[in-house]
């Protein structure tokens, strides 16, 4: 086992925590009034502070500290939220990014700009009524508190400090600490990690009733908490005893003055780890309880990687089993086999499952991209987004974002229209862009969708002619024309902008799709908008296949194209002589024959069947010899000696050790469709 | 032409005087392959045919799991195909091929042992009185009135992949 860099799992961490902080800023955004998300960005920047002073990130620290004032006014309702103010925290979570990637770069000036900035906005906000100087509305009155709290006996265990607690509680002003321990078991009893003791502090402060709570913030949901107010004489007791020495009054209660020492020491003694791992333990274990993230464990992808292929493995060597207790009569043999087979799938499932994550991920990012094209375009843009749970393989995930991130700025950027030009078009100023995702069959659909102009076809023919992409008067259907945008070097674009315009970007769009074995289509109506979707497979590793047999050899057909099997019958087989079509609920499919295709050289069975596979529009049949059943297919990829044949996407292994190729069903439409044609020019 | 094929018979002495080589019979020829590249000798295998793939590499096997071609050299030097005996073996080697390692199985009809030659005993291949194309053999080594071909593999898979060798080969 070694040990993970701790550095790099607080930036990890942090950069999780800035993804939080700026999603609760936009949210806030959309809805200033919003309590919830002005809660949840300050406890992002609380943590970051905390988290980024114990990896001695002080000027990170430092920095967010401001900030995280900043939002405290806010959330005491001090200052409302405003626009302005987000603008100026999200500008810092970036300045925040800098200060995490190079702590010991010169970051003074521009930390203080944006400081500068984020004051102002404070300033602005609080101004109606409210001096500039908002931290201080008033000088209130000293008043005392008695706090009595019980922590829950796992917490230390959980990576809450105590003494961290009582600290900030002395912060807030007087007080004088007494730790009951009245709850501490016989010896023989304790459990060296859990919590006995229970503290009683007497609190003089000039904070609010609200302030002693937020010592308690993240600990609220399972602690003990009482807070009384102390009637105003009395007040003066805990300020007249000093902090420093209280000698102890009742029998039972040690006195733990505000020095953090003996009693939680002697219930942490054995166990020294809640006193090394203090805050950012502390406040991790809040953020999965209070953000919505349930218990997460970082794993490397390749070692996912590792196991998928163990895993796949594990699936071949389980059918061979199951095959060879098959053909034998030992029952026990069978139980067994059966057993493992149960067992391999629920893992591959399960393995499955952990390669695939949300889409919301990747979608979360766009928001911000949209806020600033929105800023940096002067458009008024909203982004919608859909179907965020639709999950996808990761490495699928990872390879979308650059694609996704050119789609939508071109939308940004050329889709929509100016306010103005909206407005004398008919249409709401803010222009939308729609991202939705959603699954159909084996594939994601991701669709870009905007309500700007769509797309000049005009412009992108007469484009596609002065640079020689089309001949001047080639005929070309309407998508063919859309196409054309995905051509390397290709722009309509009057104007190179900041954003998009330099032709390249659609190119590579289209070569990653691509790459992903992915589809892209374009529909646009002029005036009203285009409409981008992808439609990608959901995993590279393993598929649901169809195993056929035709001639000797067995062959795989991923079952996410399969529409339909049927026998053909002999009459049909006849007839199909001359014509390669069957009839199916009275609309004609052409059928391939596999045989032919193959050269298999052998007799056809008698009873041939059709499989009915579907690509994108078109429907076609293929004749096997027979059809074996569903399999769980291991996708191995085919050596480079066999590039050039296109009308397999893979291999697989088979239960008796065998290998089936997998065949790609839109290169073997396209063979048969050139099969069909030399027939009909043969007569 | 000459130039080259020292270059290459010196890539597999690699300046040493004596290798260590796997000896195999592929249609009454001995032929060798340097030792280390050999990964595994596997009895024979049932056999993927992949329709529509050059013949050179007509076929796929099942090698640990891994999908990997099987390699007919007898192709490239236009011999005459023998009937798989109880003695025919599979060699899987590693190649680089496009620059990325490639496991491939080759066929043969008899693996025989692993030996020394001698680089003394080497000769650069005749340019007359052979009929396979000479760029495909790095040497050929003497050794008890006999010759071994030590085949340029290298050589043998790119020109596999460049064109469609649907008629033996022949120089």
């Amino acid at each position: 086992m070694s040990f993970p860099d701790p550095i790099a799992v607080f930036r990890t961490e942090a950069a999780e925590l800035l993804e939080q902080i700026e999603t609760g800023l936009l949210d806030l955004n959309h809805d200033l009034a919003d309590k919830e998300q002005v809660d949840a960005v300050f406890r992002g920047l609380h943590t970051l502070k905390g988290s980024g002073a114990m990896f001695g990130f002080e000027a990170l620290a430092a920095f967010t500290h401001h900030c995280e004032t900043a939002f405290d006014q806010v959330r005491k309702g001090i200052v409302p939220a405003t626009h302005d103010l987000v603008t100026a925290v999200l500008g810092a979570t970036d300045h925040m990014r800098a200060l995490i990637e190079t702590p010991n770069g010169d970051h003074e000036a521009a930390s203080e700009v944006l400081l500068a900035g984020l004051r102002a906005a404070v300033a602005a906000a609080a101004d109606p009524s409210q001096t500039p100087a908002a931290a201080a509305p008033a000088k209130p009155q000293d008043v005392g508190y008695r706090i009595r709290f019980s922590l829950p006996a796992n917490a230390m265990a959980n990576g809450t400090n105590p003494l961290g607690l009582l600290d900030e509680l002395a912060e807030l002003g007087t007080c004088r600490i007494r730790a009951d321990k009245s709850d501490i078991p016989s010896l023989d009893l304790i459990v060296a990690s859990d919590l006995h003791v229970r503290w009683d502090v007497e609190l003089l402060t000039d904070q609010p009733r609200s302030a002693i709570e937020d010592v308690f913030i993240f600990v609220m949901d399972e602690m003990q908490l009482d807070i009384a107010a102390l009637s105003p004489n009395p007040a003066a007791a805990p300020a007249a005893v000093p902090a420093v020495a209280a000698p102890v009054s009742s029998a039972t209660p040690a006195p733990v003055v505000a020095a953090p020492t003996p009693a939680p020491a002697l219930a942490s003694a054995p166990a020294p780890a809640p006193a090394t791992a203090p805050v950012p333990a502390e406040t991790r274990q809040n953020e999965t309880k209070q953000a919505k993230s349930a218990e997460n464990v970082r794993v490397p992808a390749e070692r996912l990687d590792e196991l998928m292929d163990r895993v796949g493995e594990l699936v071949i060597a389980q059918s061979r089993l199951s095959q060879l207790a098959n053909s034998s009569a030992d029952l026990q043999l069978r139980a067994v086999s059966e057993d493992v087979e149960r067992l391999s799938g629920e893992l591959r499932d399960t393995m499955m499952v952990l390669r695939m994550v949300p889409v919301a991920h990747l979608f979360s990012r766009f928001r911000r991209l949209v806020h600033d094209l929105a800023i940096e375009t002067g458009k008024k843009i909203e982004l919608i987004t859909e179907g965020e749970t639709t999950e996808v393989d990761k490495s699928v995930v990872e390879r979308l974002a650059d694609p996704l991130v050119h789609l939508v700025r071109n939308s940004c950027d050329h889709g929509l229209e100016t306010p103005e030009e909206r407005i004398a078009a008919g249409k709401p100023a803010a222009g939308r862009i729609y991202l939705t995702a959603r699954q159909q069959a084996g594939e994601v659909i991701i669709t870009i969708r905007d309500d700007g102009r769509g797309i000049n076809r005009e412009r992108v023919r007469a484009k596609a002619e002065a640079s020689g992409l089309i001949a001047s008067n080639a005929t070309l259907s309407d998508q063919e024309l859309l196409q054309l945008i995905f051509q390397p070097g290709f722009s309509t674009a009057q104007q190179v902008t900041n954003l998009s315009g330099r032709g390249v970007g659609m190119d590579v769009v289209k070569r990653t799709i691509d790459a992903l074995r992915g589809t892209i289509n374009v529909a646009s109506q002029n005036g009203e908008g285009s409409n981008i979707s992808l439609a990608i497979p959901l995993t590279l590793a393993i598929i649901d296949g169809l195993l056929v047999r035709v001639g000797n050899g067995r062959y795989v057909i991923p079952l996410s194209a399969v529409e339909e099997c049927l026998e053909l019958s002999l009459d049909e087989d006849m007839r199909s002589r001359g014509r390669s079509f069957i009839s199916l609920r009275d609309s004609l499919v052409p059928f391939i024959r596999l045989r032919d295709l193959f050269r298999t050289g052998t007799k056809p069975d008698p009873f041939q069947k059709v499989v009915v596979i579907s690509t994108g529009a078109e429907r076609v049949g293929l004749v096997v010899d027979q059809i074996i059943g569903d399999h769980q297919t291991v996708i191995k990829g085919m050596s480079k000696l066999h590039h050039d044949v296109a009308t397999f996407s893979g291999a697989t292994i088979l239960g008796d050790g065998g290998v089936a190729l997998i065949l790609d069903v839109g290169h073997l439409v396209a063979a048969g469709q050139q099969q069909e044609a030399q027939l009909r020019a043969a007569g | 032409m000459s130039q080259a094929q020292r270059n290459l018979a010196e890539d597999l002495w690699n300046g040493r005087e004596e290798v260590e080589v796997l000896t195999f019979d592929i249609a009454g020829e001995m032929f060798a392959l340097e030792a280390v590249k050999v990964q595994e000798i596997l009895d024979l295998l049932p056999e993927t045919t992949v329709p529509g793939a050059k013949p050179f590499v007509g076929s796929v096997i099942n090698f640990r799991g891994k999908v990997i071609p099987l390699a007919d050299i007898r192709l490239a030097f236009g011999m005459e195909a023998t009937k798989p005996t109880i003695d025919s073996r599979i060699i899987v080697i590693e190649l680089d091929i496009d620059d990325e390692p490639t496991l491939t199985g080759i066929r043969t009809d008899k693996v025989n042992e692993v030996t020394t030659l001698m680089k003394a005993a080497g000769e650069p291949p005749p340019s007359v009185g052979m009929r396979w194309r000479p760029d495909f053999i790095d040497c050929l080594v003497r050794r008890g009135g006999e010759f071994i071909i030590i085949p340029n593999l290298h050589t043998i898979f790119s020109a596999q992949q460049e064109r469609m060798p649907n008629q033996p080969l022949q120089a």
